[in-house]
């Protein structure tokens, strides 16, 4: 159980020095609880992925404060010597293709994670199959990746994000690829594993069919965040 | 911890296999080119074993018989067997030309000994069919390496000579197959000229006033009969007493005799540290090549494998996969394709040896060496695609 989700306060970030400096992001705000779901939608250059990004702790903001969980992980600073292992074990990625590992199994792409964090095989490989059961996809268990649907490939690399029971899972445009059904199929997926796992989940899209979904909306222009009430519609 | 590189072998094993077979006939070519230095320095020593002698006598000042011309007088042997410690000294000769059999000729060298049993020094060791030299002429012995078989008749010179004996491995340190035949044979093939030649020497001789003396009869005749044998044979090959060292044998032959004379050791050095060591040298040139190119390879598919799953190096470093394992898995791959390339490699050579007309000797010692070498040339191939991937951002994985 994650206390606090995840929380951002006043979250910049430059690119460049000088006269040729670009602030992407100008003080984002944020907070997502444990087991809901937000989208963060904004138009091209708006600094989406630049803050999934930061929240990702792929590159370093320029100030501001994150905290996961209990746990301040950024202040003006990373307050956690290992980025690393902070991505393995405390933030979820669904990406816009699953990019699942070709040369694993179904099985083994979610249980790497638990592996590379140290936990003996079996035990991983059991977590990922209750994960895989829960996605429904565990009958493809022992399937290349290549055998799969799009749409199991992404509901295994959900289960692969979630595997390490993360309290906050960053979704890149999980839905661009899939036709409407799947799409929706995909976030009802999000919304249940958010509540399940009592993870955190942001959603980054432009995908019009799945917008109205979410409960809460974070809009991104210019680099700064405006909270919105969304329509929550299907999962009422 | 399940094993990355593995499972990527295993996924993608036809494209590593096709690989590794590619690689595997070059490093084929590697072990192939070691086994020939390596049947070079063995041919130079079964070329001393099989003369079954202990000391060489040759010319003065030379490194006769195999790797200088030497010449000395066919009566020397005598003297020599005199010497204390002398067990038994023969004579020989040594001509490598082409010899003649029906339409087609094969290039061997001819040695000519005394005939006898074997155990003279001189004599092939042991033969597969056929028996020794029992005739002082027109017989001969051959090398099975020649194609010579058992009865065939043999053209050297003008002269023609029964197959009488077939024995193996016989060669010169060269690797050209050996024929035995008598050696006032052996001696008349070395120095004999045409019927032309041997007129016109007549006619210059008997129009020289210093030998066609009109008040000395008998010279003349006895000029152009000295010029019509060869008295002169390459060496002496001396079997020492038991007991007796042979350096202490050869110092009196050395002092009293005036004459040249090496022990095994010594001989061994000139054929192998003289030689064949241009060969040597040029053969290591051609495994520095080989390795390097071996390397190229191996980096080129590890490096261009990599570029190729720069996607998936990006997930697993974003999910937090150590660079180690990363690199570890590269490393891997690569020393994969080198266990697969050495596999096909020695089978090759394995293969192939036997098909080459010079003996190739491929030795554990130089497989074992070659695989050490093959594991090390793979892991520094594989430092480029190593840093290649470790540079890859995880961010790249993110879209934007």
């Amino acid at each position: 159980m994650h206390e606090k989700g995840i929380r951002i306060e006043g979250l910049r970030k430059r690119y460049g020095k000088g006269d040729t400096a670009l602030d992407a992001l100008k003080g984002v705000d944020m907070q997502v609880a444990p087991g809901e779901v937000v989208g963060l939608i904004g138009p091209s250059g708006s600094g989406k992925s630049t803050l999934l990004k930061c929240l990702g702790a792929v590159i370093e903001p320029t100030a501001g404060r994150m905290t996961l969980g209990e746990e301040v992980i950024y202040d003006d600073g990373w307050k956690i010597p290992d980025l690393r292992a902070l991505r393995r074990d405390k933030i979820g990625f669904v990406f816009q293709a699953p990019y699942l590992i070709p040369f694993l199994d179904v099985i083994d792409n979610v249980a790497l994670l638990p592996m590379l964090a140290g936990h003996p095989n079996a035990e991983s490989r059991k977590r990922a199959l209750e994960l895989l059961e829960a996605l429904d996809v565990a009958h493809r268990a022992k399937a290349m990746p290549s055998q799969l649907s799009g749409g199991e490939q992404q509901r295994v690399s959900i289960a692969r994000a979630l595997v390490n029971r993360p309290p906050v899972i960053l979704a890149d445009e999980p839905t661009a690829p899939l036709d409407s059904e799947r799409a929706l199929a995909v976030i009802r997926i999000l919304n249940q594993m958010a509540r399940q796992y009592e993870t955190a989940i942001i959603v980054v899209t432009h995908d019009e069919k799945i917008i109205p979904t979410f409960k809460r909306i974070y809009h991104i222009r210019d680099g700064k965040t405006q909270e919105e009430a969304g329509e929550g519609r299907a999962f009422e | 911890m399940i094993s990355l590189a593995g499972r990527d072998i295993l996924h993608s094993w036809g494209k590593f296999v096709f690989t590794g077979v590619g690689l595997g006939l070059l490093i084929g070519v590697t072990l192939t080119m070691a086994g020939v230095y390596r049947g070079m320095v063995d041919d130079a020593k079964v070329l001393l074993d099989n003369s079954g002698a202990d000391l060489w006598v040759v010319q003065q000042d030379t490194l006769g018989p195999y790797a200088e011309p030497s010449s000395l007088y066919d009566d020397v042997y005598r003297t020599i067997r005199g010497m204390p410690g002398v067990d038994r000294a023969a004579n020989i000769t040594y001509l490598t030309m082409q010899v003649r059999q029906g339409e087609r000729d094969v290039r061997a060298m001819v040695v000519g000994v005394v005939p006898g049993g074997p155990g003279e020094p001189g004599q092939p060791g042991y033969l597969i069919a056929g028996r020794q030299i029992t005739h002082s002429h027109y017989e001969a012995v051959a090398d099975v390496a020649t194609g010579f078989k058992l009865g065939e008749r043999i053209q050297i010179r003008r002269n023609h000579y029964a197959v009488v004996g077939l024995t193996r491995r016989m060669v010169s340190s060269g690797g050209d197959p050996m024929v035995f035949i008598p050696l006032k044979d052996a001696q008349e093939a070395q120095f004999l000229k045409d019927n032309d030649a041997i007129a016109q020497q007549r006619r210059r001789t008997a129009a020289n006033p210093a030998f066609n003396r009109p008040g000395t009869p008998g010279l003349l005749d006895a000029v152009l009969a000295s010029q019509s044998i060869n008295p002169y044979i390459n060496a002496v090959l001396v079997q020492v007493k038991p007991g007796f060292i042979p350096e202490e044998v050869a110092k009196p032959i050395r002092r009293w005799k005036r004459l040249q004379v090496y022990t095994r050791v010594q001989m061994e050095e000139i054929l192998i540290g003289k030689l064949i060591a241009t060969a040597a040298k040029q053969i290591g040139m051609f495994l520095v090549i080989l390795a390097i190119v071996s390397a190229a390879i191996v980096a080129f598919i590890i490096y261009t494998l990599t570029l190729g799953k720069i996607r998936e190096i990006a997930v697993l470093k974003l999910i937090g996969t150590r660079n180690r394992t990363i690199a570890g898995m590269i490393m891997q791959q690569a020393l994969g394709l080198g266990l697969i390339g050495f596999v096909v490699g020695k089978i090759s050579a394995t293969f192939w040896a036997p098909i080459f007309p010079k003996y190739v000797l491929l030795e554990p010692g130089d497989a074992l060496l070659g695989f050490a070498g093959v594991f090390v040339i793979c892991a520094l191939a594989s430092v480029l695609a190593i840093r290649a991937a470790l540079k890859v951002d995880p961010a790249e994985a993110i879209g934007g």
